[in-house]
């Protein structure tokens, strides 16, 4: 590692939180609530706003990275007798949960952003779709909403400028799939929460078929900031294509779980053994999982590379909304597979053949592999659908979703052969392989493992090495909790 | 508007901005598989879901593949259609989809009209090389007129954006997520429980058997096998002018002599025209239509407007949505019902057997029929007036069963006296042909002098929402014509708002084109050209034919003379009439 000072967290997107009483709109003005958009409404023109986003280099936090500025300048050629700003607080990805911090601890930085945002593009009205599983974070909007208007920061002539800008709150369904900006619009508008093909982009026609501006929370967050303390200084942080900070939460076998906001570029093993403190227990890391069901899992080999939107992609996972799951050696690759197939084969919305079809036969064929009973055949088929899936999927989900399986056939092949060829799951996750043993030199037949067994699956003669009956065995480890001569072993 | 030119496949095109690469494509002939999309141009039904991904093509500059059927042409696009990358991708989407559909083709009633089939011989899968095994399983679910088997459901939407955008009926949605994402009705309840319509517009639309007619061929063979049964059949409009294309011939080619010596060769007893009873409702509802003018000219406002009631899913339509204007609609019995009446009651005297006897088949462009003739007030003692329909789809496969080659024979003449016809008749298949036969008629009635001129072409064309005004020597009539429910539903709403426009008469045809495009008929496969063929060639019968008012078929004065006396006498009313009931369904 570097000699380096260890690197510091640097809180932008989550300057407030935890500072502020986010139930007092007062507390929150005394910390710079809403400085910004008295600046922008006073002092600067719309288009001022947008270029000061656009130069800030800000992309959006929600996934795939795309430049704010340029959203906002693309939504405000659109003419409209009105217009939407939308903010997304469909957050989604398991293990994720920055924007409901922020919605929780610092609500009125997105709402005051999302008012900078309809200054820039011309619009009056802000919506908010966010998943109803969030109740506290519904409960502190609804309160900052009603104490911004109040204070005449929303509502009517705000600040006395003349500008209207109204934000009500729509509340999810539950789909994961909503958190893709076409499937989110449709479902603000009472449809099913599907995806559509884009163009046309919701700039253009969006909520209710009227210009629309779609931004994350955390991209929301990083705006009066950046208002405030200018496009130079933001872009002065990170590297040269991704700017300023990104909100990690950490999650999974790190001792220091939680969420971590650090400038980009900062490396993985500085997230990871510097503020996350290493690995649980001691024991050896073996991939970090970032973007969530749409990532990829990250290995030993890159820990050093500098994190960033650019960066990722290249290794084939993506930043995603900023979750990273942390695992070591004991976590079977496959079956974290599994588990991402699993979740995207269940949010899928079913509209495009490669994604409704594709995540089920994945998931069928990683099952197989998970049972024992895989072929090499099986893997390269699950490549040949995944490409398909990459290729031809309508939205980011479905074109997304193989990431997982890709990464750890990529990165992890021993284990997939190994699980293929040998029959094995070398950590001894995939019950369906493993057979539990009794050493014969080391068990004393003092009988533990037989009476604790559920399943009544072990038997033998006091004071003889005992034996386990496989087809009894339900691989539930009890045996190997129980036993004091570490005679019982997964093989 | 500006124009936009790009290349596909190396070969340059300029397209107009806006345009498809599936549209730009079509220009320099080249093919590109589509399953989900479906557009009849000149309708509603534009539906492009972007969502089977069979059309994917390559673009220069995109990460992935695109949808043909829903990407804008941009200026200098180049676009690959056959690389080997796209064709690796069709072959694996067309795979997935298989590997989740039933591979029943040999007893599926698409087969040979199955555009997945289609599209798996000229993608040239010769094997589904797919692991996974398990596949969705749904409830059939049928109704009188149709059956809807979701196992085969491919998720194109079709139906959905028919029975929704098209039709406005909104029995259909999407439900479900991913690998169980399907259509079906609200909270999944059958069919029957719906505002379905039965129009069978669906069915129409549907690539694969997961939407089909219910099929009764089999109960007509089975029926003309029994000695102890006179089988009498009736044929509808525009039957003539589809039959004919199962067989080679085309599309709109009247096929009626031929039509007629085929069920005589099956084995029909008396092979009548449902044309006989389309001019007897107009004698009917024209009598009536009078009557309710002549109301209104004495001041009576709700007198007026009169709706068509032939079209039986209209029907339905109506009285699930609009039941509080059931007292707007002609009570005359659709032409259908009229000769089922007829049939069973004055043949059936004729012939001096019971109405038990005999067996009343009718020849349908329709699916709605088949739920019509179930219902229990066209019945007498259980025993129902028409007791099986058919649609064109299902006489070509009888024909067919009867080794019977359509093309090669000769024409023949309809049975008398239930078979004579005028061509005010014929024009029933076509949208605006019944208002205008009724036209026809009450203008000679009403005012006792010739039409000076037979076409009434203002109230023609294939527009989804007409209005015209005929002028009845001197009383302006104003006449709105809808063809598809969505259109029939703007129309009710205004009239529900108190007819501002003072329409006086309405003729609604649930499907688009009127009969023509009826979902019995065969299979249009997306081409509107179909329809329009099929509409020229009703209105050429009309104009060939010698006698072109219904009030001039002799053998419809014969009935009344010797049977029923008058239009509106009580024996009328209670044979030719019918009463509607509002149904209380979501």
């Amino acid at each position: 590692m570097s000699t380096k000072e260890p690197v510091q967290q640097l809180r932008i997107a989550l300057r407030n939180c935890g500072i502020v009483n986010p139930r007092d709109i007062d507390d929150c003005i005394a910390h710079d609530a809403y400085l910004a958009l008295g600046k922008c409404l006073t002092e600067m023109t719309p288009q001022e706003v947008v270029q000061e986003v656009l130069d800030s280099g800000l992309r959006g936090r929600g996934g795939a990275g795309f430049p704010t500025g340029k959203k906002w300048q693309i939504a405000a050629t659109y003419d409209a007798d009105v217009k939407y700003v939308v903010c997304n607080a469909d957050e989604g990805d398991p293990g994720a949960f920055m924007d409901r911090s922020i919605l929780e601890g610092d609500p009125h930085s997105v709402l005051e952003a999302m008012a900078i945002c309809g200054y820039a593009i011309g619009a009056h009205e802000g919506r908010i779709y966010i998943r109803a599983e969030y109740p506290l974070a519904v409960n502190r909007l609804e309160n900052a909403i009603a104490q911004a208007t109040e204070y005449g920061l929303l509502g009517k002539d705000i600040m006395g400028t003349g500008f209207d800008f109204n934000i009500e709150i729509t509340l999810g369904a539950g789909a994961f799939v909503c958190g893709e900006e076409t499937a989110l619009l449709h479902s603000m508008e009472g449809k099913r929460g599907e995806p559509s093909t884009k163009p046309p982009y919701p700039a253009e026609s969006g909520f209710m078929g009227k210009p629309s501006n779609v931004n994350n929370v955390e991209t929301f967050a990083n705006i009066p900031t950046i208002i405030n303390r200018g496009a130079a200084w933001f872009s002065s942080i990170g590297t040269e294509k991704s700017k300023g900070t990104k909100v990690f939460a950490l999650a999974g076998k790190i001792n220091n779980v939680g969420l971590v906001e650090v400038p980009m570029g900062t490396t993985l093993r500085e997230i990871i053994y510097g503020i996350g403190g290493g690995i649980k227990g001691g024991k050896k890391f073996k991939a970090v999982q970032t973007g969530g069901p749409s990532g990829g899992c990250i290995s030993e080999k890159h820990l050093d590379l500098p994190i960033d939107y650019d960066n990722l992609v290249s290794i084939g996972s993506m930043m995603g909304s900023g979750g990273m799951i942390i695992m070591d050696e004991d976590d079977c690759m496959v079956s974290i597979a599994k588990y991402y197939l699993k979740f995207s084969e269940g949010e899928s919305c079913g509209r495009c053949t490669p994604c409704r079809i594709g995540t089920r036969r994945i998931s069928e064929l990683l099952n197989i592999i998970t049972d024992g009973r895989g072929k090499m055949e099986h893997i390269d088929e699950l490549k040949r659908i995944s490409r398909t899936m990459q290729d031809t999927a309508l939205c980011a989900l479905g074109q997304s979703a193989p990431n997982p399986v890709l990464s750890t056939i990529d990165t992890f092949w021993d284990e997939y052969v190994a699980h293929v060829v040998d029959k094995r799951c070398p950590t001894g996750t995939c019950r369906k392989m493993t057979r539990y043993q009794i050493d014969p030199a080391r068990c004393t037949g003092c009988s533990l493992c037989s009476r604790n067994c559920p399943a009544d699956a072990i038997s033998g003669v006091l004071r003889s090495p005992f034996s386990i009956d496989q087809s009894k065995c339900i691989k539930c480890g009890t045996c190997i909790e129980k036993c004091n001569f570490g005679a019982i072993s997964i093989g | 508007m500006s124009e936009v030119t790009l290349t596909i496949n190396g070969n340059e095109v300029t397209v107009p901005k806006g345009s498809t690469i599936l549209n730009a494509a079509k220009k320099l002939d080249i093919w590109i598989p589509t399953l989900c999309h479906m557009n009849l141009h000149g309708t509603e039904m534009n539906n492009k879901p972007a969502s089977c991904r069979v059309c994917v093509v390559e673009v220069a500059g995109r990460r992935s593949l695109m949808p043909a059927c829903a990407t804008p042409v941009a200026d200098g696009m180049e676009v690959v259609t056959n690389s080997n990358r796209v064709l690796q991708a069709r072959k694996m989407i067309v795979e997935l989809l298989i590997s989740d559909h039933p591979k029943t083709c040999l007893t599926c009633g698409k087969s040979g009209d199955c555009e997945l089939q289609d599209l798996a011989i000229r993608l040239d899968i010769d094997s589904v090389n797919i692991t996974g095994k398990s596949q969705s399983t749904y409830k059939l679910d049928s109704t009188k007129s149709l059956v809807r088997d979701m196992n085969k459901c491919i998720m194109c939407r079709r139906c959905e954006t028919m029975c929704n955008d098209v039709q406005k009926v909104g029995a259909l949605s999407a439900v479900g997520r991913g690998f169980d994402a399907v259509i079906q009705p609200a909270f999944e309840s059958p069919l029957l429980e719906t505002r379905c319509t039965h129009c069978g517009q669906c069915v129409a639309v549907c690539p694969t058997g997961a939407l089909l007619q219910k099929d009764s061929t089999w109960e007509v063979v089975e029926a003309l096998a029994d000695p102890d049964k006179v089988v009498v059949v009736q044929t509808a409009p525009s039957v003539r002018v589809a039959i004919g294309e199962p067989f080679g011939m085309e599309p709109g080619e009247a096929a009626t002599g031929k039509m007629v010596t085929a069920l005589r060769m099956i084995g029909f007893d008396y092979v009548y025209d449902t044309d006989f009873t389309a001019d007897l409702t107009i004698m009917e509802e024209g009598t009536e239509l009078l009557g309710r003018l002549n109301r209104f000219l004495g001041g009576d406002q709700s007198a007026l407007p009169i709706l068509t009631s032939c079209c039986p899913a209209w029907v339905n339509f109506l009285e699930t949505q609009y039941p509080d204007l059931l007292d707007v609609p002609s009570t005359a019995r659709s032409p259908q019902q009229m000769f089922g009446a007829v049939a069973k009651n004055f043949f059936a005297e004729k012939l001096n057997i019971p109405r038990e006897k005999m067996v009343v088949v009718s020849i349908m462009p329709c699916l709605a029929k088949k739920t019509e003739a179930d219902r229990p007030e066209f019945a007498e003692n259980g025993n129902p007036d028409v007791d099986i329909v058919l649609s064109t789809r299902e006489l070509a496969r009888l024909i067919k069963l009867k080794d019977i080659d359509l093309k090669q024979l000769p024409d023949s003449e309809f049975d008398d006296p239930l078979g004579e016809s005028t061509g005010a008749a014929v024009i029933f298949g076509s949208t605006g042909g019944v208002i205008e036969a009724a036209v026809r008629t009450a203008y000679e009635l009403h005012t006792g002098k010739p039409l000076p001129k037979i076409d009434f072409e203002e109230l023609r064309g294939f527009e989804g929402l007409r209005v015209a005004e005929v002028d009845v020597d001197g009383i302006m009539l104003k006449i709105a014509i809808a063809h598809g429910l969505g259109n029939a539903k703007t129309l009710m709403d205004e009239i529900r708002a108190g007819n501002p426009r003072g329409i006086h008469a309405i003729e609604v045809m649930a499907c688009k084109g009127g009969c023509i495009g009826g979902a019995g008929q065969p299979y249009h496969h997306g081409d509107e050209q179909i329809l329009l063929k099929r509409m020229k060639s009703i209105y050429d019968i009309d104009k060939n034919m010698p006698l072109r008012k219904s009030h001039e078929n002799p053998s419809v004065l014969a009935l009344y003379r010797d049977y029923y006396g008058e239009p509106g006498s009580e024996l009328a009313h209670h044979q030719l009439h019918t009463r509607y009931v509002a149904q209380d369904k979501f």
